[in-house]
């Protein structure tokens, strides 16, 4: 029998708002502990939380080009739970009313575009950090202990949570880069995994391909970068698949995902079944968006990712248009095929030798670098290669490279290549006994002889014959 | 609906109160006797009431998003039972 | 050579009188308060605490110990608070400080302003000046008995279901519930959010009146708050013309009203009446019945959540354990006393999964009845009238193992309060030798309507604020 995945996503983005959700201590990395907090962040007797009216209409935007419903009505809730982290004893989030629900996300792909449902994208403030130490590892198990930083206690955090509509997790990957590049481009975070700025738990179930039930699910945290998600919902999706083969049951778990191991850990059950007693927040009042507002945002939205993917492909194909949308670079290359380089060659550059040479694409001049592309067969390897790396820098010209001539001349580079396949004996007969992929290490080693000026183009040609001889 | 020792042991966990066998007798009763007397708003039938959760009617009260300064870390910790540095110390979660 | 002055008698205004006049100084008015204190507090327990040296050289003020102040221990009448010494002040105590006041000390409160009596204060019950047998009513016991013995000349208290009002009653003197919204909460140390109001007690009208002009309005830091649609008016007028009082006839028949309680509020009616104005019956059916109820689900639910913070953590006192766990349990087993840890129980399990529906949500409903049925009763009527409490003041112990009937004691003061509305308290005369109080309910921002009618009364009444066997 064969197996469909069903995957939804939940997904938490801080927002990269000045103050915190609730109250106005300021937001940032790398300050001393405990010192952005306030009497309202450590949940001090008697502190009120006042909402941060920025953080709220980036939610909306969020919710806007997730093509959402913006609530008439949206309510603050408690949701009320006891942890060391948690210094109210509750957490300010959505809960019937949140901001933003029913969108959709179009993830294109070759067989057309796929509609990933949006079920809400509600607001909330994240959890204090808290630091474990000490411990029962040791024999002797000493006393274990927590200790709380509440510099992060309180950041907006926005909540997207995904339809089960995803079925692969190379899918799931596409749908994060995409969402991702949406949130980066809309300005509202920096949704960086390694930072914690975007986190993402993973649904999982399986079901007998053709079907339409929906199994039981596990959940899958801990996944720190997109393609450890997808490795964490592939080994997740396998393990499922075994189960049930087994003729046994799923059983409805979470799952910490271990990225050295490749494994995953059940965690333990909790003693006592969620029950978070939800209840508006009497604290807070209503938040009911502003029509006008809600279209002025709409009017301000720019075009989406998957739009432009959809745009440039024909010229590129789906997945270089893929490439170059969801690392930030379609806007350069658009710019630089404008200023007269060849779309596909412009493509190549900006998405292998510019994040290589990690130049910023915001620093680029598109003029330069349409004559860099130009230019890249003519000129030495090392002169474009250096011209590249300098291309962020402020003035940078590309002319003083493009007098640099490759050596091209045939009669000066034969007696080189034939000292080399002379000194390589091994692998030209590879190469002739078919291993034709070796013709990359004869290049190579010409390149290395002449510094790097050699025109790569004469140089394979002139192998290329020589080898067939 | 009779409240039970279990609802009260339940509803103990979930508050965090480690109560005593004494305080679980008593409050199994107490509470009994408060949830019958609330229980008569049952009576009502309130099909299509909105709920209220606040007296008056206030909606988006927002502020903008503008630092103020924090609270200076002697006074973060000025009543904290436990830290260690500047870090607020407990006892760690239980497995 | 400083006058002696009888702060029995002296109200807040004619003390701001004799400091203006310089005809005494701040640190001899501030004396005279603490030489009050030293003589009488040893029986009533009033303060939890003084403070000695205070800023301020205007009229002195003692706060309810729910009222955070920075630098000075406050409990909110719990041992779990027992220590907390806040970094910062509540917005009213900033707000009282900036007009001058200087600050007398913090007042005995139930714990976590959870009763009627003072008597679950995890510090020991206040007694009641008229009869030290008797408790001064609560939550705000402290501060109501503190005016009417003297020990201060004003006071804040705050008031979820009648903590202002009714202990007012019981004491004899006048205190004012805001129209919710009008006064911050913030750093008031919370019991139900959403009925939580700051308020005045004091000896006259005016002073309530005058108190209320300082604390009340927007603030940044409460996002519930209001600006007030109009300025606070100090109440000059002694007639009544044209003032239509409505009389529930639920709030004053209601089963449990003492015989004594009721003539004294209807013997008032007929002196509004000789006042001008017009006094006539309306009817708020659900109120009475249902409003105990709707509130011992909503306040008890807010209140478990409220009350979640207290973990031993960042303040406070902090049981001993092995584990996160066990301490945050242990703590708050030893930390809160009874009163607190049934209302959490009672919340918890109101807003639990399967039974919301049926109590919290319900109660939310319910909430909105109350709500509409006081509007249009307040829209024939500028004021509602009925007794503040049931009963005069009751002996000591007489309810301190009844919940229910504790909970009673605040029967016609719930209804407003829920339906988010201000009301005042003002002594009416007595039933057997003890204060009863009337109770005055207006629109949202009816305070001005309040003040006119509680002071129109007063002066009336001639009531003698002072116990008979301090006279």
């Amino acid at each position: 029998m064969s197996w469909e995945p069903v995957i939804g996503l939940e997904i938490h983005v801080q927002l990269k708002t000045k103050t915190k959700m609730f109250c106005r201590c300021p937001v940032g990395f790398g300050a001393g502990e405990n010192t952005q907090t306030c009497p309202v962040c450590l949940g001090f007797p008697g502190a009120l939380p006042v909402t941060n009216r920025v953080a709220v209409e980036w939610t909306i935007l969020l919710g806007l080009a997730l093509d959402c419903t913006i609530a008439e009505r949206a309510v603050f809730a408690r949701k009320n739970y006891f942890y060391p982290d948690l210094p109210k004893g509750y957490q300010i989030s959505q809960y019937d009313l949140p901001l933003c629900k029913d969108g959709k996300m179009l993830v294109p792909t070759a067989d057309g575009d796929r509609v990933i449902g949006i079920v809400r994208a509600h607001l909330e403030e994240d959890a204090a950090k808290t630091v474990h130490v000490g411990g029962s590892t040791g024999r002797i198990g000493g006393a274990a202990w927590s200790l709380v930083d509440y510099n992060r206690g309180g950041t907006p955090l926005v909540e997207i949570v995904t339809a089960p509509d995803l079925h692969s997790p190379e899918e799931a990957k596409r749908f994060l880069q995409l969402l991702r590049q949406t949130i980066v481009e809309l300005g509202i975070s920096d949704a960086e995994m390694e930072k914690g700025t975007l986190r993402v738990d993973a649904n999982v179930s399986v079901r007998p391909a053709g079907s339409d039930e929906l199994r039981t699910r596990t959940e899958i945290k801990n996944m720190n970068s997109f393609t450890f998600i997808a490795r964490g919902i592939e080994a997740e999706v396998e393990r499922q698949i075994a189960v049930w083969e087994a003729g046994e049951e799923v059983r409805q778990e979470t799952y910490d995902f271990d990225a050295a191991t490749g494994r995953l850990t059940p965690r333990r059950a909790k003693e006592e079944a969620d029950d978070y007693r939800y209840f508006p927040e009497p604290d807070l009042v209503p938040v009911e968006p502003d029509r006008r507002l809600v279209e002025r945002l709409r009017a301000e939205l720019p075009e989406l990712p998957a739009a432009r993917i959809r745009r440039i492909e024909g010229e590129l194909g789906l997945e270089r248009a893929i490439v170059l949308v969801t690392g930030g670079l379609d806007r350069l290359w658009q710019e630089t095929v404008e200023a007269g380089a060849d779309a596909l060659a412009a493509a190549n550059v900006v998405a292998n030798n510019l994040v290589r040479a990690g130049v910023d694409p915001e620093l680029v001049s598109p003029k330069e670098l349409a004559k860099l592309v130009g230019a890249r067969e003519r000129i030495p390897r090392v002169a474009f290669d250096e011209a590249i790396a300098r291309l962020g820098e402020p003035g940078f010209s590309a002319d003083p490279y493009l007098a640099r001539e490759a050596v091209s001349d045939v009669a000066a580079l034969d007696p080189l290549v034939d000292a080399i396949l002379a000194a390589h004996p091994e692998q030209v007969a590879a190469y002739r006994g078919g291993k034709e992929g070796l013709l990359g290490f004869f290049v190579g080693q010409v390149m290395r002889e002449t510094d790097g000026t050699a025109n790569p183009r004469v140089v394979s040609d002139l192998l290329r014959e020589k080898l067939a001889g | 609906m009779p409240i039970s020792r279990d609802d009260v042991l339940h509803v103990a966990r979930l508050a965090r109160l480690a109560l005593t066998e004494d305080e679980v007798e008593r409050l199994t009763h107490e509470l009994a006797d408060i949830v019958e007397a609330v229980g008569i708003v049952a009576e009502l039938d309130l099909e299509g009431v909105p709920p209220t959760s606040h007296p008056r009617g206030l909606v988006n009260v927002m502020d903008d998003d503008e630092p103020r300064p924090p609270l200076p870390l002697e006074d973060v910790l000025a009543n904290a039972p436990d830290h260690e540095g500047n870090l607020f110390r407990v006892p760690a979660w239980r497995q | 050579m400083a006058p002696v002055v009888d702060t029995l008698r002296l109200t807040a205004e004619q003390a701001a009188a004799l400091l203006e006049r310089r005809e005494i100084s701040p640190a001899e008015l501030r004396e005279a308060y603490f030489e009050a204190i030293a003589e009488r507090d040893g029986e009533l327990h009033c303060y939890l605490r003084t403070t000695e040296t205070a800023e301020g050289d205007g009229v002195p003020i003692a706060l309810k110990d729910v009222i955070s102040t920075k630098g000075v221990e406050t409990t909110a009448g719990s041992r779990i608070l027992a220590g907390y010494v806040p970094v910062f002040d509540a917005t009213v105590a900033a707000r009282v400080k900036a007009a001058g006041l200087s600050l007398l000390g913090k007042t005995n409160t139930d714990e976590f302003a959870m009763g009627s009596s003072t008597e679950n204060s995890a510090y020991g019950p206040s007694r009641n000046p008229w009869d030290p047998t008797r408790v001064p009513g609560g939550s705000g016991g402290g501060s109501a008995a503190a005016v009417t013995a003297g020990l201060a000349p004003w006071a804040l208290g705050s008031d979820t279901g009648g903590s202002i009002k009714q202990p007012s009653a019981l004491c004899g003197n006048v205190g004012l519930r805001p129209t919710y919204g009008s006064v911050s909460r913030y750093g008031v140390v919370a019991f139900a959010s959403s009925l939580d109001q700051i308020g005045p007690v004091a000896k006259t009208v005016r002073d309530v009146a005058l108190l209320y002009s300082i604390i009340a309005g927007r603030d940044p830091l409460d996002s519930t708050t209001a600006e007030l649609p109009e300025p606070v008016r100090l109440p000059e007028d002694d007639s009544l013309a044209g003032l239509r009082i409505g009389v529930p006839t639920e709030l004053n028949e209601a089963e449990g009203i003492e015989p004594g309680v009721r003539d004294a509020v209807r013997r008032t009616l007929e002196l509004a009446e000789e006042l001008g104005a017009e006094v006539g019956e309306c009817s708020l059916p659900r109120s009475v019945r249902y409003g105990l109820p709707c509130y011992y689900l909503i306040a008890p639910a807010e209140a478990s959540s409220n009350l979640a913070r207290y973990d031993g953590i960042r303040y406070g006192a902090r049981a001993e354990g092995s584990s996160y766990q066990e301490v945050v349990e242990r703590t708050r087993d030893e930390g809160f006393g009874d009163e607190p840890k049934r209302r959490i129980m009672l919340g918890t399990y109101a807003l639990s999964a399967g039974y919301y529906d049926a109590y919290y949500g319900q109660a939310q409903k319910v909430r909105t009845l109350i709500i509409e049925e006081h509007r249009e009763a307040l829209e024939r009527f500028d004021l509602l009238a009925c007794p503040t409490s049931p009963t005069v003041a009751f002996p000591l112990g007489e309810r301190a193992d009844d919940p229910l009937a504790m909970y009673a004691a605040d029967l016609l003061t719930i209804p407003s309060c829920l339906a988010g509305l201000p009301g005042l308290s003002i002594p009416c005369g007595l039933s057997d030798g003890l204060p009863v109080g009337l109770q005055l309910i207006g629109p949202q921002f009816g305070e001005n309507t309040l003040f006119r009618a509680g002071h129109a009364l007063e002066q009336a009444l001639g009531f003698d604020t002072v116990p008979e066997r301090w006279r």
